[in-house]
Formats: C-alpha cells, structure tokens, sequence
C-alpha cells in the first residue's frame, strides 16, 4: 500500500525518518509552512524558512525516493508579531505560487488573538486569490470553539469549503467539520492528539469521505509512521482496504491535489531515486545505505 | 548584443514544443517584463504553461548552440527552463547594478528546479563577470541537480571563475561523485594546487580503503613528479581496468622520462597520445553507468 503524510515536519526530523517512511511505503510528504520551536525574530527568517521547504527539503525528501510537497503561509502563533507579520504578508506572493506549494497553510488561531484573527483572514483572501486550498491548524486550546470559528471565518470569507482542509480533530469536532462540507484531517499523535486505536473507531462511525490523517510529526515526541501504522491497525481491525486507502492516500491527493501542483504521476511515473547516475554500481545517494528494518509490529501509538 | 541572439535561438527552440496556451502565456509575459513583478511571479508559474519536458533538441540545434556560444550545451534543458531562461535574458537589464539585484532576488527565494535553471542560465546572461561569486555559492550546494547545473555542461565556471573557486568546483566534483568529463574546460584549467589536493584526496581514500574516481588521474599526469610517480605506478597494479587506464592516460600526460619509461613497459595499453581527450571520456562514461 501507498501513503501520503500530508501535514509532517521534515526539517525536523532525521533521514532514518525518510529511510523508514519509504521502506513502511510512504511515498509523498506535505510540509506546512510552521514555526521553528521559538517565534522568530526577523523577516530574513520566514524567508529563509521558506526557501528551505521548497529547497533543500524537497531535495532531502527525493534522496529517499519520497516527493515533498509544501504549503505556505504565517502560522497563527507568529501571527502575534505584528510588525514581523505585516513583513511576512509582503513576502507570501513570492512562495505560494512556487512548483509544489499545495496550499495555504497552516495558518488559523493559536490563542485566538485579534492579531491572529487580522492574519488569517489575510491569508485566506490570499488563498482564494491564487485558487490554492486553505490548511487551517485548529487550536489545541479551546479546539471546539476555535475550530467552528475557523470553519465560520472562512466561510464568511467566501472560501469554498471543499477547498479548505480542518486538521487536528478529534471526536468533539468531527462532525461539525464534515457537516459543513469542509475536509476533516487527523493528527495521530501520542500523548496530545489522536490516538490511531479511536482514529479506527472514527473511521468506523464516519466512512472514509473527506477525512484523512497525518503525523504531525516534529520536534516533538511524534511518529513520522504515524499513518503507515494507523492504517495497518484499521485493517487489522476490520476496516476495508478500500477505505484504508481513502484515508491514508486518496482522500489527501484529492484535497491538495485541487492546487494542480500534486500529481499521483509525480511518484508513479518517476524514478522514485532522483539520482541519475550510479558511480561504480553504487548509488552516490549519501552514505549508499542499506534500508533499515520494517515497521514495528505493535502499531498502536496512544 | 549577445543576448539578442541568445533569445532569438531559445524562441525558435520552443515555438515547436509548447502548446498553444503555453505559446500564448510566454508570448504576454516577454511583453509585460518592464514590471519586476511580473517577472517574478512568470518565472516562477512558467512549468504550469510550458511544461517540464526534455526538449530533446536535434543535432543541428545543438550546434547552433555552441556556435552562438562555445561551450553553451542544453542537451539536457527542458521547456520550462528554456522559457525561464529567456525570461531572464529579457528582463530589464540597463545597469549591471540593477541586474544584480534583480537576480538576488530569484536566486534567494528560488526552489530547488528554479535554481537549477539559473545556474546554467549563466553562461548566456548580461555582465558576466558580475557572477563569479554567484557561481562559487552555487558549488557549495549539496542539492546535485543544482550543483550540476553550475558544475556539468556549463561554460561558465571555466570562463569566469578565479582558479581557487575552480579548484573548489573540481573538488567537489569529486566528493559528490559527479562525472569529471561533463566539466567543460577541464583539461584547459588544469593547475599543480588542484593535482596536489587531489593527490592528498587519493591517498585519503585510499587509507579508509574506499573508492576513488579514476578521473582523477586526469588532473594529476601534467603535475607528476618522480616523488609523486608511485602513485600512478600503483594504479597500474589494479585489478580494476578502468583504474589501469586512468594510470596510463596520466602516464600519457607526463613529461617525466620515467613516465615514459614506465608507459613503453605497458605498451600493450598503450593509448595514442592525439585520442587522451576521447579517451578520458570514455573512461568517465564506463566509471558512471546509469
């Protein structure tokens, strides 16, 4: 089986992550436009930042045979420097219509500040300018109230809901979410977020239409397998092939995929190395590794 | 003005190969380049009109190439980076101040194909020498498309860039295991600090017992001294063909008498001196097979 990670933090992670995420079968990651651990100071930082995703990451990403995708956007706790913000607005024409920049994002509330608010209604006019999709972060704090907030302000921005993904659910927010015609996105996250046991018990009550998951994962304690072992443990409990597939796969390349910059023919007509020439039969990827162990056979991640 | 024709060759190249939508979208973003934003956002949206097909260029277009400038090869160029490229070479260009800026900003926010096209655009753009350092940045990449495309089939390095970046380039070519004979101009700018790096580099790979690129030996055979013979001497002894050719075309390349003495003894392998350049070629096609 194919996977797409479509909300994962690479610049965090190492490439025993990438190595793992290709032998579990992941074969394309998107990575939202966040913070770095600590707000950040100056304008040359986002810049920076962003170069990176649609840079160096992309090329890290393509040493491991995976595609790297990226959406773009001020992310709501930095929102919350306004004059660094107002910096950032400027530059944001100058990435979003990049090659693989599948969206807006994330961006949406943190704390629920004005600041916050002024921002992503900024960026969502922004979204619907370049017709790229919306990827909204709900908050952590206050999740249901922020998430119908979110949902309320996009609509009211006259966004159409199918153009927007609603990540980080959960069981209090998932219904409002599909009912209003907007895509719901899980983060199977220990400890924090989903758990990938209740994700198959969503699964189970909703049907697979417009709900996918992701990892999430970043500098904190995260699973980059997070969707491999999340879909292994649906099917060990009962789910349909089918609809595992929705939703670690076909669900995401639909939503992303409206930005025409996400092509299935990306990974499945390519050589997934993107290395051309072997020296000596070696393959002058670094180091030439040898591919590390399979997925762990205990997938629940609590 | 060289440019002139430079665009005039890449136009005729794409009006066979884009399709109507794409020839219609080049064709209004050349107009509307006076704004440097609109230059920007074309560069950047150019794949979505033009494709990233190879544009499989005839031989007689290849010619023409290196006809209009020795060196220029877009063998390898697809269509969004012709388009891209001729953007560059029609964008307002008065003062090489203002063209410098103009390309501080592409190359800073540029992705990873978009700084590959820049970077063999070089070769063909305004106030050439106001690149140099440009490129010497570009060599320190780790990303290989984009190193290849300041490094591989691109004149510009061997024109315009100073010997110590040069080297640095040769070097890096080396570690990244990039195919030596793509560099143009390889032969005209060897140097003795190069041989002696890459000397200290061969004899580094061989202590941690792991493989070196017989085309080293390229850059070394001028530079043999008879302290420095054994090295090649050594590589005469391989079980390893290709390392055993790469001794003797360096052998070749010598004027040392005992390097003569030592080549007449493998005259079996013996390669006329007028072939060496064919012959380095073919060494470096074998050493990297696809």
């Amino acid at each position: 089986m194919r996977y797409i990670d479509p909300h994962v933090h690479m610049i965090s992670r190492t490439t025993d992550d990438y190595e793992a995420m290709r032998q579990a079968g992941v074969v394309a990651v998107i990575e939202p436009a966040f913070w770095m651990g600590q707000p950040r100071t100056q304008i040359g930082s986002f810049q920076d930042y962003y170069s990176h995703l649609i840079g160096f990451e992309r090329f890290r990403a393509s040493q491991f045979g995976i595609r790297h995708y990226c959406t773009i956007g001020l992310n709501s706790k930095e929102a919350n420097n306004e004059a660094l913000a107002e910096e950032v607005m400027e530059l944001l024409p100058l990435f979003v219509c990049k090659e693989g920049v599948v969206g807006v994002g994330e961006i949406g509330y943190d704390d629920q500040t004005a600041a916050e608010d002024k921002y992503y209604r900024l960026q969502l006019e922004l979204a619907k300018e370049v017709n790229l999709p919306v990827q909204i972060h709900t908050p952590h704090r206050d999740k249901k109230q922020g998430t119908l907030r979110s949902m309320a302000v996009a609509l009211e921005h006259g966004l159409d809901p199918a153009m927007v993904i609603v990540d980080h659910n959960n069981e209090e927010t998932v219904q409002a979410v599909l009912d209003q015609g907007f895509w719901a996105a899980f983060t199977i996250y220990p400890h924090t977020k989903m758990g990938n046991e209740r994700m198959t018990e969503i699964v189970k009550h909703y049907g697979p239409e417009r709900i996918f998951i992701n990892s999430a994962a970043d500098w904190g304690i995260s699973d980059p397998l997070a969707v491999p072992k999340t879909a292994r443990l649906m099917l060990e409990r009962g789910i349909s092939p089918e609809t595992v597939e929705q939703v670690t796969y076909y669900n995401a390349l639909a939503a992303f995929g409206q930005s025409g910059q996400l092509l299935e023919t990306d990974w499945l007509a390519a050589n997934p190395i993107d290395q051309s020439l072997k020296y000596s039969g070696n393959s002058i990827l670094r180091g030439g590794q040898i591919p590390v162990g399979e997925v762990a056979s205990d997938s629940v991640i609590r | 003005m060289l440019q002139n024709s430079y665009q005039v060759y890449l136009t005729k190249v794409l009006q066979t190969r884009l399709s109507e939508r794409g020839q219609t979208w080049l064709h209004t973003q050349l107009a509307g380049l006076a704004s440097e934003k609109a230059l920007y956002l074309a560069f950047s949206l150019a794949p979505r009109f033009t494709g990233k097909e190879l544009l499989q260029l005839t031989a007689s277009e290849l010619q023409q190439a290196s006809e209009l400038r020795p060196g220029f090869n877009p063998e390898g160029w697809t269509t969004d980076q012709a388009a891209r490229t001729l953007l560059l070479l029609s964008a307002p260009q008065q003062d090489s101040t203002q063209y410098t800026a103009l390309l501080d900003k592409l190359f800073s926010t540029a992705g990873v194909s978009e700084l590959a096209t820049l970077y063999a655009s070089l070769p063909l753009l305004p106030y050439p020498e106001s690149h140099a350092k440009r490129a010497a940045e570009g060599v320190r990449t780790t990303m290989t498309s984009v190193f290849d495309a300041i490094a591989l089939h691109n004149p510009y390095p061997h024109d315009f860039l100073p010997q110590e970046a040069w080297n640095q380039l040769v070097l890096k070519a080396v570690f990244n295991a990039r195919p030596l004979y793509q560099i143009i101009g390889l032969d005209d700018r060897r140097n003795e600090p190069l041989a002696r790096m890459l000397l200290d580099y061969a004899h580094e790979r061989w202590a941690a017992s792991r493989t070196l690129t017989p085309e080293v030996w390229r850059l070394v055979g001028p530079y043999l001294t008879a302290s420095t013979l054994p090295n090649v001497q050594r590589l005469l002894h391989s079980s390893d063909a290709l390392q055993v050719q790469a001794g003797t075309l360096a052998l070749a390349a010598s004027g040392l008498p005992e390097a003569r003495d030592l080549l007449s003894q493998f005259s079996g392998l013996l390669f006329p001196a007028e072939d060496k350049v064919v012959n380095w070629r073919h060494l470096g096609e074998k050493a990297y097979a696809a």
